[in-house]
């Protein structure tokens, strides 16, 4: 017996003190990292997947890069980017050596955390914001972890396979070859003993009384149909600071919900809320009065 | 057990390929700690499933084909390090060792299983169970099944339950549809060309070009990039389509919201289209156009998508005087206007807020789903009557 089993396997990520994971959540985790494979990260906006890669990083020592992918972006800005127009310049008004093509060459996100000596947390925020094609651009670079710059012939390959977090907010579906290579997590929707942990990390002095009520009327909003955009847990969050700020009471959450537009972003979504409660519709108080599925 | 659950995985129409299984084998292989079934539902639903979607299916099938294992996963410790522990293969003969590959996934995982049951059973004679367990082939060639060995210690939730519970079946697709569920399924309605004259400037194309050039500038232009999808929806609006008011305004939000069109117009009918078509919902006799001037308006090359529950009586659709407005009477019979614009468009879809087998049930609906291809209204129908209004031509006008 060479060694002892716990200290094998995979278990490195336990959530961090400002952020909360599940059990599948770290389990996905650690199988990415273990794996060397990307983690693919999709859930409701404002569960906390962009988070996530930052508390990793943190839990793990390693320092981060993020690229933030938008509907412009191309694959190989990630890599590298060759700067011709400063090129241009430079030898249309005589600045710095035009001869070196290296100096114009800017390595981006992916590039830099294949070059770097540490091993890095690599983030790629929001990748179905891009061109349906993106993914796959980006399939043999993730999976071998190297590219050639064009330009100067030169192989980039990592020193240290970086951890690779994906989010995807689903607007676009992303291609069957890229998921294959992924390891897949979706957030859940945090239930109220998660979210009560979750909130002890924003706000640890919160009266217990007030909470129950506040998460009652969340978890209310939350089950109407009507609502077009339900509100998420960085909304509560904005919510519960400025109820605090206020200095609101129990009594007066109990029949009401003040300041409803950090919860909902949405006009008609007000309208119909205002319209209900205009027409005597009752705002629950109690657990009892959102049905069985709380009242296990 | 193992291959079974993942050709029943396929059955369910999960699209996991063997590199995934592959994946998880080595995930298995690698996290030898992970000691609960829970751990190894966690740990495949992460490398097989790759969207929520399906996470339902997944579930039912977990349930089936691990039920009444679970209690069985319970090994001591000592068994559990020796497992772990690879430096004990080393005894092995190179025959034993290839005797050892030669082991389906299957033949392991089922062995692995008949080997717990009889540790449990006598638990003090683990020494010769590990003996005769030399050639064991657990934790070896990538099948290595340790990941459900152990029944955990710190596990409260069991896996059993969760995947019983089934929390995932509003992901389903061929459930719910929410708006941005719609809007992601709409999404598809976009097929980007570049047509017209070449008036954009081609930055990058622009600049290479130059930089080719020696420095001399070079304008580069192209023709503008944009959907060439242009969409008429006509929607059955009143009666016996008000109870299916959300989901019907959650895909007019989202079809609104769907900038990428071209074009888009709304007409509106009641029950069926007869002469004429109102612009408002409400069907005012200042908003009708007739339905002969939608078709000299609109070319053959717009996609048509009507809305409706196809419910109506069955002379509404066949007779002569079918508009059940008496002041509208009409001289072409429904079905017969709804066969011109079938004819007219190339490509027009019927969505029904009503589940297929209600269609079955009623009759003027079946007749019109032998016009139009009819999809239900949930995210799988959108899809399905996206890619027949993109993609390749339909062959018949088949239901």
């Amino acid at each position: 017996m060479t060694e002892t089993p716990h200290k094998r396997g995979f278990n490195h990520f336990k959530g961090t003190a400002g952020y909360i994971a599940s059990d599948e959540l770290m389990e996905a985790v650690n199988c990415a990292i273990a794996l060397e494979r990307p983690l693919l990260i999709k859930g409701e906006p404002g569960t906390g997947k962009t988070l996530l890669a930052k508390h990793i990083a943190e839990a793990l020592g390693m320092p981060m890069e993020s690229w933030h992918v938008k509907s412009t972006s191309k694959a190989s800005e990630g890599l590298y980017v060759y700067d011709t127009i400063q090129r241009l310049n430079d030898a249309r008004f005589g600045d710095g050596d035009v001869g070196d093509i290296r100096a114009y060459i800017k390595l981006g996100p992916l590039g830099r955390t294949f070059k770097a000596e540490e091993r890095h947390v690599l983030l790629i925020d929001e990748i179905d914001k891009a061109d349906m094609e993106f993914p796959n651009d980006l399939l043999l670079e993730l999976d071998e972890m190297r590219f050639t710059v064009m330009e100067t012939g030169d192989e980039i390959s990592a020193k240290q396979r970086p951890v690779v977090i994906i989010t995807s907010n689903n607007e676009k579906e992303l291609p069957d070859a890229f998921l294959r290579r992924c390891i897949f997590h979706f957030i859940d929707f945090p239930d109220v003993e998660l979210m009560k942990q979750i909130i002890g990390v924003h706000h640890p002095n919160l009266d217990a009384a007030l909470l129950d009520q506040v998460l009652i009327k969340f978890y209310w909003l939350r089950g109407q149909n009507e609502l077009r955009k339900k509100p998420s847990t960085s909304e509560l969050i904005d919510w519960i600071s400025a109820l605090l700020r206020s200095g609101v009471t129990r009594s007066r959450l109990e029949a009401h919900i003040p300041f409803l537009g950090s919860l909902l972003k949405n006009e008609q979504d007000t309208e119909s809320l205002l319209d209900y409660t205009s027409k005597d519709g009752s705002i629950p108080r109690r657990w009892e009065d959102l049905g069985p599925k709380f009242n296990q | 057990m193992f291959l079974e659950f993942f050709y029943a995985l396929r059955a369910e129409g999960i699209p996991v390929a063997i590199q995934e299984w592959m994946m998880l084998m080595k995930a298995l292989e690698i996290g030898q700690h992970a000691s609960s079934l829970m751990s190894f539902y966690n740990l495949s639903r992460a490398c097989l499933v790759k969207s929520e979607t399906y996470f339902d299916s997944f579930d039912r099938v977990f349930a089936s084909v691990f039920h009444g294992v679970e209690g069985k996963l319970s090994v001591s410790d000592e068994l559990m390090q020796w497992l772990e522990n690879p430096i004990n293969f080393k005894e092995l003969t190179d025959e034993q060792r290839a005797a050892l590959e030669m082991l389906t996934s299957d033949e392991l995982m089922r062995r692995y299983l008949e080997i717990l049951e009889e540790q449990t059973e006598r638990h003090d004679g683990g020494g010769k169970w590990i003996g005769t367990g030399g050639r064991s082939p657990f934790g070896h060639s990538g099948t290595h099944p340790t990941g459900i060995r152990v029944g955990g210690t710190s596990t409260n939730r069991s896996a059993m339950k969760i995947a019983e519970d089934r929390r995932y079946r509003n992901y389903r697709t061929d459930v719910t549809l929410d708006l941005r569920q719609t809007k992601v399924a709409l999404k598809r309605l976009r097929r980007l060309t570049r047509s017209g004259p070449a008036t954009e400037l081609d930055l990058e194309e622009t600049i290479s070009e130059t930089c080719r050039n020696g420095g001399d500038i070079e304008l580069i232009f192209r023709s503008e990039h944009r959907n060439n999808v242009r969409l008429l929806l006509l929607m059955d609006v009143g009666g016996t389509m008000d109870p299916h008011f959300w989901p019907v305004s959650r895909l007019l939000t989202a079809l609104h919201e769907e900038h990428g069109l071209r074009e888009f117009r709304t007409y509106y009918f009641h029950n069926c289209i007869y002469e004429e078509l109102y612009q408002d919902a409400w069907l005012f006799q200042d908003s009708a156009i007739p339905t002969g001037d939608l078709m000299r308006h609109y070319d053959e090359r717009w996609k048509v998508v009507l809305v409706g529950d196809a419910a109506m009586h069955p002379y509404e659709l066949m007779g002569l005087r079918g508009n059940i407005n008496p002041r509208l009477e009409s001289r072409t019979r429904g079905i017969d206007w709804l066969r011109r614009i079938d004819d007219h468009f190339q490509r027009a879809v019927w969505i029904n807020p009503e589940p297929p087998d209600y269609w079955q049930r009623t009759q003027t609906a079946n007749v019109i789903r032998s016009i139009f291809p009819m999809f239900q209204l949930t995210v799988d129908g959108i899809e399905q009557a996206v890619s027949v209004l993109i993609g390749a031509r339909r062959a018949a006008a088949a239901g």
